[in-house]
């Protein structure tokens, strides 16, 4: 019994100190704990695959920095930020005014509007008129939730916010919702897979720069100017020296970067 | 219907990915049950044995904790939680110590055991006869050695069924972290059939692992407990 | 010689009121700390919310008591099914109370409504059927699954409830000529339900404590509200803090109404 309790409070002890010693000079990435293909998903082993995964590893490698993936749950992924959880987010995170009043962006590093994809045997258009007295689902906490909310809402559609993107793409297969607005990038490998033949894309939405805003950046802390002036070049050298469009390449054949 | 392929232990199949989730929601149980347990001693003591400034903190605690659901708790614990630890620290000019996910995991459902098994403890103290320690005490021992000799050996029985509750909450307490997106089984689950759509049978293989670890468990603590009441008079 | 008996003062155990000097104190601690999470922490976005708010507190009641009522009712099938029926039955019962008992709510949940979404892309003619508009939406499936986890552990409460009725009244029961389901309705039944009324309050307020997961399936109950309320505003503290209020007060709320409806029935007190 005794030695029992030596060794639990000693295991307990090398726990808390273990918790407490952080690897020097380690960056933690937050990615949303969720897959979201092309982007970032986990594959069987465990490891993160996807085009926003070279993405961190290139300008990881250009700004020497020692990144390790943090996955935190996509709802609660700005308040792991400024709590200190994670010291930046790649996950498609669009950069907004309205984000801005909380936390810190780096240049943007690409940029796509949004679409709306519903079933192949219903003919709608992306836009109020088309998806009224629909249902249109949404991941919330996105610039999506916000957008649909603004315009698709008081024209009499019902808005259902998931926790993931995948969860909303599989309520749409399976006949629950009647659209669902995201990513262009992302939808169109939903809707290319085989899960997704059911459906097809109806189009991108009006553009509204104040709520889709110019892209996606990195999430940063507000003061974290030095990380994010390595970022900032990180991004620039990258696309100058192609390693950007090397990695893009293997996933688009458009230039994902945007106006 | 179900392509059993996706279960394989190597990649593609994602048995290895449940397999090591389900391990990560071991620790996590194992972790929390006994920081739950320590803290549930140092309440019980305090409940009974302490002032009352201390009693009253003691059943704050316990009735805040057993009044709010253990999600709100969890988020609460989590982002609240080790924030305000930071903030604390830096105060002592402490540097913000870096808390992994599984140590934020552990605080939290430590923390909600605690209460609970506060009052699973007090219960079971109460129930020693209390000729037992004043005899203890009349032999001079220190507060520390009653409790570690006489108190908390002869509570263990009547301790046991509630403890063995309490277990069996942990295990299930765990899959909430899925919410924080902290990789336990119940997120894997979800994340492997998020990339392959065969939800109903990820959700079916988690399911059967949850309940082999329950029913491993009742085995394990029938074997504790018929040990621990031999010699006392069985249930009627 | 007097037989009063006076026993001095300092020997009779003092009265613990509320305001002992110690409670006065903490009380105190307390308003300060009240005073100063509601003056620091933004509080701002309330007002916006209240609408919402409200109506997330109701669908959380709504959800509490219709699947609390109808749990009960299969936890009554489940428990007797396990003190009489025939043994297929009782397995049966048995094991499906382990199943459900043994694994988290939160797997259940999303097994039934992630789970059946996938069967239902599998299989489109479902679609047609006269059971869609039900089975598109989210709520019916928090109600099933919170409804069979109550059953599943009230069940277990009930079994010993039913196991517990003593044999003698049941006895004097048949000797009165009382046919099976008589017997059942006037002896069995309300003595069995008055056993296990105690625990009720408890497993109300457990199954309380339950409802907010029906928010990770898109119901829009109280939890949602708030999460919403943390992605438009960012705030870490302010909306769980408030969230755990509502909860404190709701399990209040509960516990006193329950303590009410127990001192309406008289029972014979020691």
């Amino acid at each position: 019994m005794k030695s029992i309790v030596k060794t639990l409070a000693f295991a307990l002890v090398i726990g808390a100190a273990g918790a407490g010693i952080a690897a020097a000079e380690q960056v933690k990435v937050g990615f949303a704990a969720e897959p979201y293909p092309p982007f970032t998903s986990p594959d069987a082993n465990g490891n993160w695959v996807g085009w926003e995964v070279d993405f961190k590893d290139a300008i990881c490698k250009e700004a020497k920095l020692d990144c390790v993936v943090v996955p935190v749950a996509w709802d609660g992924i700005i308040p792991a930020l400024t709590s200190k959880k994670i010291d930046m987010i790649i996950g498609s995170l669009s950069i907004t005014a309205e984000r801005k009043q909380t936390i810190d962006f780096s240049d943007k590093y690409f940029n796509t509007l949004p679409s709306v994809i519903g079933p192949k045997d219903q003919q709608f258009g992306p836009d109020a008129e088309g998806l009224k007295g629909k249902i249109i689902g949404v991941q919330m906490a996105t610039i999506h939730q916000v957008y649909a909310q603004k315009y698709f809402a008081p024209a009499g559609a019902e808005v259902k916010a998931y926790q993931t993107q995948d969860e909303a793409n599989q309520d749409l297969a399976a006949g629950r919702i009647d659209a669902v607005q995201a990513d262009t990038i992302a939808l169109k490998a939903f809707v290319d897979s085989e899960a997704g033949s059911c459906c097809d894309v109806k189009g991108q939405v009006a553009p509204d720069d104040e709520v889709l805003g110019p892209g996606a950046g990195v999430g940063l802390r507000q003061g974290d100017t030095e990380l994010k002036d390595k970022i900032n070049a990180a991004i620039k050298a990258i696309r100058a020296n192609g390693v950007y469009d090397e990695f893009s390449k293997k996933y688009f054949d458009f230039d994902v970067f945007g106006g | 219907m179900f392509n059993l392929n996706l279960l394989a232990l190597e990649a593609p199949g994602w048995g290895g990915a449940l397999l090591s989730g389900f391990a990560s929601s071991l620790q996590l149980a194992v972790g929390g049950y006994c920081l739950g347990l320590i803290l549930g001693v140092g309440g019980a003591c305090g409940k009974l044995y302490g002032g009352p400034i201390l009693r009253d903190l003691m059943e704050v605690y316990t009735t805040l904790i057993r009044a709010v659901p253990e999600l709100v708790l969890i988020l609460l614990l989590y982002y609240a939680g080790t924030d305000a630890v930071n903030q604390v620290l830096a105060l002592f000019n402490a540097g913000p110590i870096d808390i992994n996910g599984l140590v934020a995991g552990i605080f939290v459902i430590g923390v909600v055991q605690g209460a609970y098994s506060t009052e699973v403890l007090r219960g079971a103290i109460k129930a020693v006869p209390p000729g037992q320690i004043e005899a203890a005490r009349a032999y001079g021992m220190s507060p520390f050695k009653v409790m570690r000799r006489v108190t908390l050996p002869a509570m263990l029985p009547h301790a046991i069924p509630g403890l063995a509750n309490l277990w069996l909450i942990a295990t299930k307490d765990t899959a909430l972290l899925a919410v924080v997106g902290f990789s336990e089984l119940t997120l894997v689950t979800r994340q492997a059939a998020g990339a392959t759509k065969a939800y109903m049978m990820f959700f079916l293989a988690a399911g059967v692992l949850y309940l082999m670890l329950t029913l491993v468990s009742n085995v394990i603590i029938g074997i504790i407990e018929k040990r621990a009441r031999r010699g006392m008079p069985g249930a009627v | 010689m007097s037989h009063e008996i006076t026993v001095p003062d300092h020997i009779l155990p003092k009265g613990r009121s509320l305001f002992e000097p110690h409670r006065l104190f903490l009380m105190a601690v307390f308003a300060v700390i009240v005073f100063c999470i509601v003056w620091f922490l933004r509080w701002d976005w309330v007002p916006k919310y209240t609408g919402q708010l409200a109506a997330g507190i109701g669908q959380s009641l709504i959800l509490l008591f219709t699947t609390s009522a109808v749990g009960f009712l299969l936890a009554l099938v489940l428990g007797l099914v396990q003190v009489t029926g025939p043994k297929p039955l009782k397995w049966l019962a048995n094991g499906f109370c382990t199943i459900i008992r043994g694994t988290p709510l939160l797997l259940q949940l999303w097994l039934l409504y992630y789970g059946l979404g996938s069967v239902f892309a599998q299989f489109p003619e479902i679609r047609s059927s006269f059971l869609w508009p039900y089975l598109r939406q989210a709520w019916p499936y928090g109600f099933l699954a919170l409804t069979i986890s109550f059953a599943a552990y009230e069940g277990e409460v009930m079994r010993g409830a039913f196991a517990g009725v003593p044999k003698g009244e049941l006895e004097a029961g048949r000797a009165f000529g009382m046919g099976r389901f008589t017997l059942f309705r006037r002896i069995w039944l309300p003595r069995a339900i008055n056993r296990a009324l105690p625990t009720l309050t408890g497993e109300t307020v457990l199954q309380l404590k339950a409802t907010p997961l029906v928010a990770t399936i898109t119901v829009v109950d109280v939890y949602n509200v708030i999460s919403r309320v943390r992605q438009d505003t960012y705030l870490t503290y302010e909306p769980l803090l408030l969230l755990a209020l509502i909860y404190l007060i709701l399990t209040g709320i509960l516990i006193v109404g329950f303590r009410f409806l127990e001192n309406l029935v008289p029972t014979r007190g020691a």
